[in-house]
Order: structure tokens, then C-alpha cells, then sequence
């Protein structure tokens, strides 16, 4: 038998904690009320400067500011994705003892290449998606592989790399911003 | 041609440089991965478990390996078997040419080095292209990887630079991090973008499921294994997992030995194929090359459980100031020193499991807790035994066995080596033993005292 005895010493998981683990990784990390939710959606796109945004088809329209255009991806090509700003989605879960974002291409989330060829990545998590620690989310991501087997991405801060001296560089290949924004009930 | 690691580490102390930035890097490391570890109370639980989950895989890896490739081929990919790396090397040759395409991207794999697979595409003419930042590094300068996580650990930013401005044609590049990431990232995001094939490696795959597992920082990794229409995954066999819950133990265990983060920027984890997204032919090659007859030895056998995370290199003391070349093998530092010679069989690289002083740091940091010093010494006994009998070891260890086998042979032994060590003894230390000095050159023995427990006893 494997002693699970780890499990038993989860560390409590606050949504709190989430944000201040996204933010060590050198992404931004929000946490808003639902009402606002598309107003800081809109802050962000203006400040990164983010005209052109491609989203997932089913994600809520709801979330979209004014003044910034989403292309829907209904199979974009990696060229046409390339020319865009940014992506939007949801995320399957969060957790909060390691400040990771987790997609499984359900839901508001679209197929991988929207959250990998665009440079800026802007994350929705809702409160109820934040889990306390791996194990967690392992249990929560389980079903997903054992059944329907749709492609998982662990997301923890923006892609980097320590490769040159070991001292760390955010923004490589993946993209270089993340922004994750936390909506409270 | 080989050195064995007495010599090559002596060229590689005598590099001024490889030794500034080796300590720099080594160092760096190790104060993040305490960091990060000491964050964790439940550590030492969480070692054991990731201990208890390997040694069941390799127990029971007959069982797993049949698993895993009915749920590949359930998942819609298919699976090779190679027995070595030239069988490897066919499948993946074959698969690639198959394609029609001659480029091809790759994901860092130590795998993949093992078998040299690139020297064997490039002779087919296929153009393999490294994606990591430091394995593109080793590629361009034409350099072998010196460390398993960070292959270009041996080189500082300086040095990088010049390579860069050199083989990428940027004269104006500064030694920044930053500039020299970007760079990297202008250089291989065309070829990212029009890859058709790519080939990675694994951290862990899932018996029950066929979920391959990608731990990255870069994005390269997620780059290869998402945009080409082939994707060839070569698994080590060891590489197993019966459960996906137990990647919840090897997930916390990795990033936290391996980089000193909480998590890797991105984990990747996919089954076969999946219509619309991603590569739409899946093909992993399972890997033996000497794995089975690693697992035949019960000692040795747990070197099988590495996961690859490297803090046992950036802790050891021979690692840490010879650097990885001296190893001469694709897995260098204490792990190495117990894989490479088991992998490669007797009589190839005997010199690594003397590599090391046994101070034990390297067990105490594992986090699969592999013992290493015992696999050492393990190791060190059996190339001691299979030597022939007239080699100075093997003979010295028989006659003191044959010595420690009688009171009173030891009693006359005891005698004797007083009456010939006293000429040699200089402030109450033997310094120099004509005939030993491979013994006596690195180390002082004390003479036999004048007069010993047994004859003080015999005297009272």
C-alpha cells in the first residue's frame, strides 16, 4: 500500500493564498465580485494594450468588455492565432498551495494551442474552482482521465526559464503575461 | 573515446572557470530547493510515499507495461517496443520518415540522448532541432549536457552570449538573461510554428489510463507535444505509474527537488489522441536498453525509481567541482554513478561508482529516497568480484579477508605491519607507502600502535 499519510497534512487552502502564490511567479492575480467582473476584464485588455482576443466559443459574453475584439476560435490556424493579442478563458481549477491554474480543454477553455501560441493570457477562476493542493486536484481531474481523456494543462505563472546561470527569466516560448482574475460571490 | 573519470576529472578541475560557475549555479539551486522543501511538513511522508510508488511499479512493471499500452491503443495511439536504443532509433527513423517531413522539433529528453537518437536521424538526414533553451545551447556550441535539468549549467551568461552572437548571427546580443531568453524564443518560434513532427520524452506515464506526463518551464515542450500533426514519445520503461492520483505524489515531489519551485510554469499531461486539439498521430516507443537487467539486481535495481530531478547532483561534493563532462554519460553526478554502469553493463564505465566520497548527501535529498551510497558500494563489490584474481583489489581484499578470518593471524599481521611501517612513519603518520601510493597519495594511515588492545590484554 502506499502510506497516504501526506494527504492528512494538506495545507488549508484560502483563495488568498492563490492570489499571493499566482503573484510569486511574476503573474497578476485579482480578486473581484462578480459585477465587476467585466470591468477589470476590460482594465486589463486596455493596459496590456490587448485590441484583438480570441476566447473559447462558449465563453460568456457576459465577460467581455467593450472596445476589444474577440474572435471566436472555431479552428483558427497557429498563424491567425499568432497575430492575435491574447486569449481569454476560463479554468477547470485552481490551486491554491502552489498558485496553479489547471485546464482541461473543458468548458470556457478551448483547445490548448488558445493558451499557448497568443502572448497574453487572461485566466477567469471562480471561488468554487479553487482547491487546497495537488492531491485535490488530482482527485477532481481523475474522472476527466480515467473517462472522457481530454488533454490536462497545469499552468503555474508565466512560461520562464532558469537555463542561463540558473537565475530566472519570465516570458519564453509560452506566453509571457498571465493575468488571473478571481471572482468572489 | 572514454577516459574514465579519474582523468577526465582532473582536466575539469583544472577549468578555473567551469568551477566559478558550477559553485554559483550549485549553489543558487540548493538554497531555492531548501526553501521550497522546508515549506512542505509533510516532506518526509511525501518521499516515502513517492519511494512506495516506484519500487511497486518496477516490482510489478511486467503487468504495468501491458496495461499502459492496451489504454495507449484504446486512446487511439500506438506503442513500439525497442529492446535498445538502435531498435528505438529504427521505429522513430521510420515513423519520421513516414511523414514525409525532414524537420523535426524536440522536447529536452535524456532519454532520447541515451540512445543517440539525434546522431541517428541527422544521418538520415533528418534536421532535429532542440527546443529547450539549454539543450539548444549544448546543440549549438556542440556540446555533450552536463547536468540533467539544466544541460548548460557548465556555461555562464558570458559565454552563452558569444555562442549566440556567433551561431544565430545577433552581434549587438547583450549577456542579459532576458535578452538572451529572447532571442532563443525569436530563434525557434518560426520553426514552433511550421513543425510537423516532434519528438519528446516523458517525466511519468500512466499505467491505468496511457496519460503521458510533460513537466516543463519553458512552454517548449507544450509547443511540440500541441502544434505538429505527429507527436513520438520514447519512454523509458521505468517511467511508469499504476494510478494517475499517484501523480499527486510526483508532482509535489519534482518541482520542489528539481527547481526549487512550488510548480513548474507548465505540466502537460495528455491521453492518445484528441479530435481537434493537438497532434492527430500519437506513437510512444517503450524503452528497455538494460533496464530489465538493472532490475534483475535487488540492490541496484532502485536506481530504476529516479525521477530525474537532479538535487542530487547540485548537493554532491565530487559533482559540484568536476561538473557533468567528467562523468562521460548522459546521466552524471551520484545518480549517474549508479544508472550509467548498471545501464551500460560490466566493463564500461567501472570508474564512476568510486565518484564519490559516500557522504551520503545525495540519499538525504532524493526525493524517491533512492541509496544511493549503498547502491555505490554495491556496485563497487561487484566490479571488484568479477575482476580477475591477480588485480591488486580484488587480491588485497582476499588476503585481508584471510586475515580477518583468525585471531591469530591478525595478532602476527599486527606485529609485522608495525616492524615494516615504522621506517615510513613521519609525526605519527604514514604518510607514503612505496607500492600503495594510489592508496597513500590521498590519504594518511596511522601506524600500528606500539602496543596493541590484544597484547595489553595478554600482558595485565
Amino acid at each position: 500500500m502506499v502510506p497516504r499519510r501526506y494527504r492528512a497534512s494538506e495545507p488549508e487552502g484560502t483563495v488568498d493564498r492563490f492570489v499571493e502564490r499566482v503573484e510569486d511567479y511574476g503573474a497578476g492575480a485579482r480578486i473581484v465580485a462578480r459585477k465587476d467582473l467585466t470591468l477589470t476584464v476590460g482594465d486589463l485588455c486596455r493596459a496590456n494594450g490587448l485590441a484583438r482576443v480570441v476566447i473559447p466559443s462558449d465563453l460568456p459574453r457576459s465577460w467581455l468588455p467593450e472596445g476589444v475584439e474577440s474572435v471566436a476560435d472555431v479552428g483558427l490556424g497557429v498563424r491567425e492565432l499568432d497575430a492575435i493579442d491574447g486569449t481569454i478563458t476560463g479554468c477547470a481549477l485552481a490551486i491554491a498551495e502552489t498558485g496553479t491554474i489547471v485546464l482541461d480543454s473543458g468548458a470556457r477553455q478551448g483547445r490548448r494551442a488558445l493558451t499557448l501560441v497568443p502572448d497574453f493570457h487572461l485566466c477567469v477562476v471562480e471561488e468554487t474552482q479553487v482547491v487546497d493542493g495537488v492531491p485535490a486536484a488530482l482527485r477532481r481531474l481523475a474522472d476527466n482521465l480515467r473517462g472522457p481523456r481530454r488533454p490536462v494543462t497545469f499552468v503555474s505563472g508565466p512560461s520562464a526559464t532558469s537555463d542561463i546561470e540558473l537565475s530566472r527569466v519570465e516570458g519564453v516560448h509560452g506566453p509571457r503575461r498571465l493575468e488571473v482574475v478571481l471572482v468572489r460571490e | 573515446m572514454r577516459k574514465g573519470f579519474p582523468a577526465a576529472a582532473q582536466d575539469a578541475l583544472g577549468d578555473a572557470q567551469l568551477r566559478r560557475n558550477l559553485l554559483v549555479a550549485t549553489h543558487a539551486i540548493r538554497a531555492k530547493r531548501l526553501a521550497a522543501v522546508g515549506e512542505r511538513p509533510d516532506w518526509e511522508e511525501l518521499r516515502e510515499a513517492g519511494r512506495t510508488i516506484k519500487r511497486r511499479v518496477l516490482r510489478h512493471l511486467d503487468a504495468y507495461l501491458i496495461q499502459f499500452e492496451q489504454a495507449v491503443e484504446r486512446a487511439g495511439g500506438h506503442v513500439h517496443w525497442a529492446r535498445d536504443g538502435e531498435e528505438a532509433c529504427r521505429v522513430v527513423q521510420g515513423l519520421v520518415t513516414a511523414t514525409g517531413q525532414h524537420e523535426v522539433v524536440k522536447v529536452k529528453s535524456l532519454t532520447t540522448d541515451e540512445i543517440q537518437l539525434n546522431e541517428t536521424l541527422a544521418a538520415a538526414g533528418i534536421d532535429v532541432l532542440e527546443t529547450d533553451l539549454a539543450e539548444l545551447i549544448c546543440q549549438l556550441a556542440g556540446e555533450e549536457s552536463s547536468h540533467i535539468l539544466v544541460p548548460a549549467i557548465h556555461k555562464n551568461r558570458i559565454e552563452i552570449r558569444d555562442l549566440f552572437r556567433r551561431e544565430l548571427a545577433l552581434p549587438h546580443l547583450s549577456e542579459e538573461p532576458r535578452e538572451l531568453a529572447e532571442a532563443a524564443r525569436l530563434h525557434l518560434r518560426e520553426r514552433f510554428l511550421r513543425a510537423r513532427v516532434a519528438i519528446s520524452g516523458a517525466n511519468f506515464a500512466v499505467a491505468e489510463t496511457g496519460t503521458i506526463c510533460i513537466v516543463e518551464s519553458e512552454g517548449n515542450g507544450r509547443f511540440c507535444t500541441t502544434l505538429p500533426d505527429t507527436l513520438i514519445t520514447i519512454l523509458g520503461i521505468e517511467k511508469l505509474v499504476p494510478t494517475p492520483e499517484d501523480l499527486e505524489v510526483l508532482l509535489q515531489l519534482l518541482p520542489r527537488s528539481s527547481t526549487g519551485e512550488r510548480m513548474n510554469p507548465y505540466t502537460s499531461l495528455w491521453t492518445g489522441v484528441t479530435p481537434g486539439d493537438g497532434p492527430r498521430e500519437f506513437h510512444v516507443v517503450l524503452l528497455d536498453a538494460g533496464r530489465t537487467d538493472v532490475l534483475a539486481d535487488e540492490v541496484g535495481r532502485q536506481a530504476l525509481a529516479c525521477i530525474r530531478c537532479s538535487a542530487c547532483l547540485n548537493v554532491c561534493p565530487v559533482y559540484t567541482r568536476t561538473g557533468g563532462h567528467a562523468y562521460e554519460s548522459v546521466y552524471p553526478g551520484p545518480i549517474g554513478a549508479i544508472l550509467t554502469p548498471q545501464l551500460q553493463g560490466p566493463g564500461r564505465a567501472d570508474s564512476l561508482p568510486y565518484a564519490s566520497s559516500l557522504c551520503g548527501a545525495c540519499y538525504e535529498v532524493c526525493p524517491v529516497k533512492i541509496d544511493i551510497p549503498e547502491v555505490l558500494v554495491h556496485l563497487r563489490g561487484r566490479i571488484v568480484a568479477e575482476a580477475p584474481p591477480w588485480r591488486a583489489e580484488r587480491a588485497a581484499m582476499s588476503a585481508l579477508a584471510w586475515v580477518f578470518g583468525s585471531e591469530r593471524r591478525l595478532g602476527r599481521a599486527q606485529r609485522l605491519g608495525r616492524l615494516v611501517g615504522r621506517p615510513f612513519v613521519r609525526r605519527g603518520r604514514i604518510r607514503q607507502l612505496p607500492g600503495l601510493r594510489a592508496w597513500t597519495d590521498t590519504r594518511d594511515l596511522r601506524p600500528v600502535a606500539s602496543q596493541t588492545f590484544r597484547e595489553w590484554w595478554a600482558s595485565r
